[in-house]
Formats: structure tokens, sequence, C-alpha cells
């Protein structure tokens, strides 16, 4: 049913844009298992990009390195051109790094304002003071509603919202701040309908367009990438193996280009491969 | 189950004339505030999927610490202040075991409880004790005054309703009980969180420990403190906190305990043997267990609008 469009031509123009961030070397094996084995990536102010590669190919590694979730063994990283090293998931996100994974960080018995400030929160009388549930509920409505995301009441848990609910709701979090610059989301369209899937494809457009915020996007599905990607990257076995504006590829070009190397694979075998 | 607690307090109130009697409600009320005390911790660490077999003992135990102290010769006040630091070091311990060692709470604090126990009968040789009387106000502070046990429970009460439900450790609580993983990518210390709650568990155990042993006077190391543990532990689930993590209430638990303590004490008077007591709390806890999971599948179905409120 969904057509490949690259028909978005408008988000194309902002791509030579001052760099928010770059990757040199990255470096990470487990063990013997060498995950990523040097990768260079260049991401721009308010650009879409998507990371594309197969099962085990080192996807989620990088993005769990982003996000301050694990260490890098070997490389380096520049955040607005200034060297950073991410100690925790809290220390990458002071620097305005936010992850959206794919398991959902929604708590599902907490109400969706709850969910909104999560370990964000707002109290009365410092730290330990008392939660300031009407400023925060407050803070909700408004910000939903000015996201475009509609939800009919912000004190139903979140267990009760649909998947795509869910997900914009996640979303929303992680780009809640007026300091998030870069948004990591892992498969964000997984097992979604149509429709709810067109409410987060507006929601990241939105997001990369209007608020600037620059978005690296995890998916399998290369037909969800090319509608709201500015950028496809591919990783394969821990080696950046193609980078390229959605403009000038196509829908076809990635996937004969996916298929042909996984021919190639195949045919040279697992233990030889690598680069 | 608020209803059933009114009912059974209206129905033994006009069938014995002692029941409303002003002796029989305070020990009503010194039944109820020990159970509801500790329940109070068992809340919390339900709440994040954990529980706590060890409080009980803590509960018998350190009134002894009390107790060894005040003989050394430290005043009374300093060495329920020692004491709760001991309690809330044991809390520390649990906790610490669950987190560092990937335990369950079910046989770390299993396992402290006979480590705990077995301390205690070693210590005191298996001797009962007479907790210490000053005749000073800390005393009447601390258990002899007539309403002081449930002064002390209300108090808690309050304090761990607002900490669950009112501030950011409640939320952060509840949160790591409904989704672990997802409240440790939101940045939540989750160990941090599980240890704190053990050693809430740990502090108000010692709390009403040294309460109710004041009040009563002698302290017996015979009794490893398992009753009231599951009579807590029983109050809590009664009163609506899931087991599985992500829902707790204090309210509901006092409730629970409430609906014990009425039906203990009615049947006392009315002769009924005690040991039907026991018969109907085991009835009690599985009809509110299968309450329970029918009423979180109802709210889940309809958006729960109920979310972490119990009937």
């Amino acid at each position: 049913m969904t057509t490949a469009t690259t028909s978005d031509s408008a988000a194309v123009e902002r791509h030579d844009t001052d760099e928010i961030l770059r990757l040199e070397g990255i470096h990470k094996s487990f063990g013997a298992v060498r995950v990523l084995q040097g990768i260079d990536m260049v991401l721009h102010r308010g650009e879409v990009l998507g990371l594309v590669g197969d099962n085990g190919a080192g996807k989620s590694t990088l993005v769990k390195i982003l996000t301050g979730f694990q260490r890098a063994d070997q490389g380096r990283i520049f955040l607005e051109g200034e060297q950073v090293r991410f100690s925790s998931v809290d220390d990458a996100r002071a620097h305005g790094i936010e992850t959206v994974y794919q398991d959902l960080a929604l708590i599902p018995q907490l109400s969706i304002f709850h969910n909104l400030f999560l370990n964000r929160e707002l109290t009365v009388g410092g730290r330990l003071g008392l939660l300031n549930n009407k400023r925060m509920r407050e803070l909700a409505r408004q910000y939903l509603t000015d996201m475009g995301v509609d939800i009919p009441t912000i004190e139903a848990p979140a267990q009760s919202l649909s998947g795509g609910q869910r997900q914009a709701i996640a979303v929303a979090r992680a780009s809640r701040r007026e300091d998030t610059k870069i948004l990591l989301l892992d498969e964000p369209l997984a097992a979604m309908g149509a429709r709810e899937a067109a409410l987060i494809i507006d929601l990241i457009k939105d997001l990369s367009r209007n608020r600037g915020v620059s978005i690296i996007v995890v998916d399998h599905n290369y037909t969800h990438l090319f509608e709201f990607c500015d950028r496809v990257t591919v990783i394969q076995q821990g080696v950046m193996t193609l980078d390229q504006r959605t403009a000038d590829t196509s829908l076809d070009e990635l996937m004969d280009y996916m298929v042909s190397q996984f021919r190639q694979q195949v045919a040279t075998g697992r233990a030889e491969r690598g680069h | 189950m608020f209803v059933v607690a009114v009912i059974l307090f209206v129905y033994f109130g006009a069938t014995s004339p002692q029941f409303l009697t002003e002796f029989n409600i305070v020990t009503l009320v010194d039944f109820i505030a020990p159970v509801a005390v500790i329940s109070f911790g068992e809340v919390m660490l339900l709440t994040l999927g954990e529980m706590d077999l060890s409080a009980g003992t803590i509960f018998i135990f350190m009134p002894f610490v009390t107790q060894a102290l005040f003989s050394a010769g430290v005043p009374l006040l300093v060495a329920i202040l020692i004491t709760l630091v001991v309690g809330a070091l044991i809390g520390v311990v649990n906790g610490l075991i669950v987190v560092v060692f990937g335990l369950p709470s079910f046989i770390t604090t299993l396992g402290t409880l006979f480590a705990l126990d077995g301390i205690m009968l070693v210590v005191t040789n298996a001797n009962e004790a007479t907790m210490p009387t000053t005749g000073t106000t800390v005393e009447k502070i601390f258990g002899l005054g007539r309403w002081s046990e449930i002064l002390w429970a209300l108090a808690m009460l309050i304090v761990m309703y607002l900490i669950l439900h009112r501030s950011r450790m409640g939320l952060h609580i509840t949160a790591t009980g409904g989704n672990r993983t997802g409240a440790a990518e939101a940045g939540i210390p989750v160990k941090r969180v599980i240890v704190w709650a053990f050693v809430m568990s740990g502090v108000l155990a010692t709390l009403v420990g040294i309460i109710d042993a004041t009040r009563v006077g002698t302290i017996d190391p015979g009794d490893p403190g398992t009753t009231e543990m599951f009579y807590a532990m029983a109050a809590a689930v009664i009163g609506g906190t899931a087991t599985t993590g992500g829902r707790g209430t204090q309210i509901g638990a006092v409730i629970g305990a409430t609906v014990f303590g009425i039906l203990y004490v009615g049947f006392t008077l009315k002769g009924i043997n005690a040991n039907a007591f026991v018969l109907i709390l085991g009835i009690a806890i599985l009809v509110a267990m299968a309450v329970n999971v029918q009423l979180s599948r109802v709210t889940q179905r309809r958006g729960g609008s109920k979310g972490r409120r119990s009937k």
C-alpha cells in the first residue's frame, strides 16, 4: 500500500546546516565479539537519519553508546564540535541526547502525565518535597496539545493507551525539554497500524522541521525510513557500508543494495566476513 | 474491603455489648497497629515487586537491642535511636543482597529471617527480658501511653502515604515495580530505590517493635515474628496491593489489618474458637486475591481510570 516518496525535498534543503554530532572510529567489543569496528558518522542539525542493518549488525550497540548506556572501547564523539564522553544515561541526557527505546520506557501503571515527567518530576519544596501534580498536569496537557498528540485524558494509566499513543507519549517525553538536541528512536513504528504510524511520522517531521531536533531512527522497515528520513546509513558487521541522502537514492536501489550485500555475505560465508 | 470492615464492626458492635467499650477498642487498636505499620513497609516492597519476610523477626528482635543498650547504661532515648539505626542497617543488608547478588527477595529475606532469629536466640540464650522502665515521658511516647501505639501508626500511615503517593521516591518505587527496565532507562536509580524500600521496611518494623514491646513490658525471643509478618503481608494484599508490583496502597493495608483485628477481637468476645480466625484469614486472602486479579483485568481493558487505587 505505501509507496516510497522522496518528495519531501524541503527537508533535504537543510542538509548543509552545521553538524551537531560527529563520531570517529567507534569500536566496541563484547568479549571476543567485535560488534563495532570503526564507525564514522555525522549528524546535522534538524536532520532525520535512518540507521539500517541486520540483527546483530551493531545498530543497537551504537545507539546505546550514544545514549551513555554503554561506553565505546575506542573512538571519539563530538557534540557541536566539542569532544564529549558520556558517563551515564543522565550524563548523555544532560548533553541534550534523548532516547525512545523499542521496549518503551513508559510505566504501564502510572498516569500519562507522571510518565511524561518520569525522573524529572516537579515538586513543591525541593527534591525531597511533594509532587506538584497540578503543575505537571497543566504542563503535560499544554505540551501534548502543542505537539498535536490527541489523548482523551492525561490521568489514564499508560497501559490503557494504544501502541501508537504510547509511542507518541514516549516521543513527546523524550523531546519535552527545550534543550533536547538529538533524539534517538529505536524502531518507532514497530507493530503499528497505518494510522498510528502516520501519527508518529508527523511527530518526527514536526520535531525536526519546527523545533530543529536532530533525529536518528533505527528501523528494519526501509519503506518507513524513506517516508521521513533525510539520509540513510547502513551498518553491516560493525562497519558502515552505505551512507546516502534519501533524495539521491530510492527505496528500490537501497533494497537492491541490501539484497546484493546479503547474497555476497552468504557466498563468502560467515567465517570470512568483515572488512 | 472498607465495606466489609464497616459491616463487621457494626455486626460485632450490635451483637456483643463489650465490643464498643474503650478497653476493647484499645485492645483492637493494639492488635491492628503493629500489623498495619509492618504492612506499610511490605506495601512499599510489594509495589516494587519485592517482599520482606524478615520484617516480623526485626519487629521481635530489635527491642532486645534497646533493652541491652539500656542495661549497658545508654539513656533510653539514645538506645531507641541506635536501635532504629540497627533496623535500618538490617534493611540495607537485605537490599544490598537483593540488588548486588540479584537474589530474589523471597530467598534473601527468608535467609535473614532465620539468621536474625538465630542471632536473637543465641544472644538472649532464649531468655525473656523486661523492657526498660524509667518512668519518663520517653516511655509514654514510645508505647506506654494508652493511645501511643495508634498515634504512631497513624503518623506512619500519613508519612508512608505521602512517600508512596506524593513524593518522587514513591513515584520511582511504583515505576520500578511497574517496569524496571523502563524506569532504569528513564534514569531512575532502581537499585538505590530498592535498597531504600528495604531500609524503610526495617525501620518501620523496628519502630513498631520497640513501641509494642514497651507497651507489653516483656519481650520473648521464642517467637520468630512470622505471625506478624504474615498478617502484615496478608493485610497489604487484601487491601489491594499487587504482588506483581506497580500498585500499592497503605490505606488498603490499614483496612485489611482492621478487618483482621475486628475478626480476631470479635471472635474472642463471642467465644468462637480462635482457630476459626485463621481459617477465615486464609479464605479472605484467597478471595481478595481472586477479586484483585479480576479487577486489574477489568481496569486494564477499560482504560483503568482507577489505576492505582483499590476498592
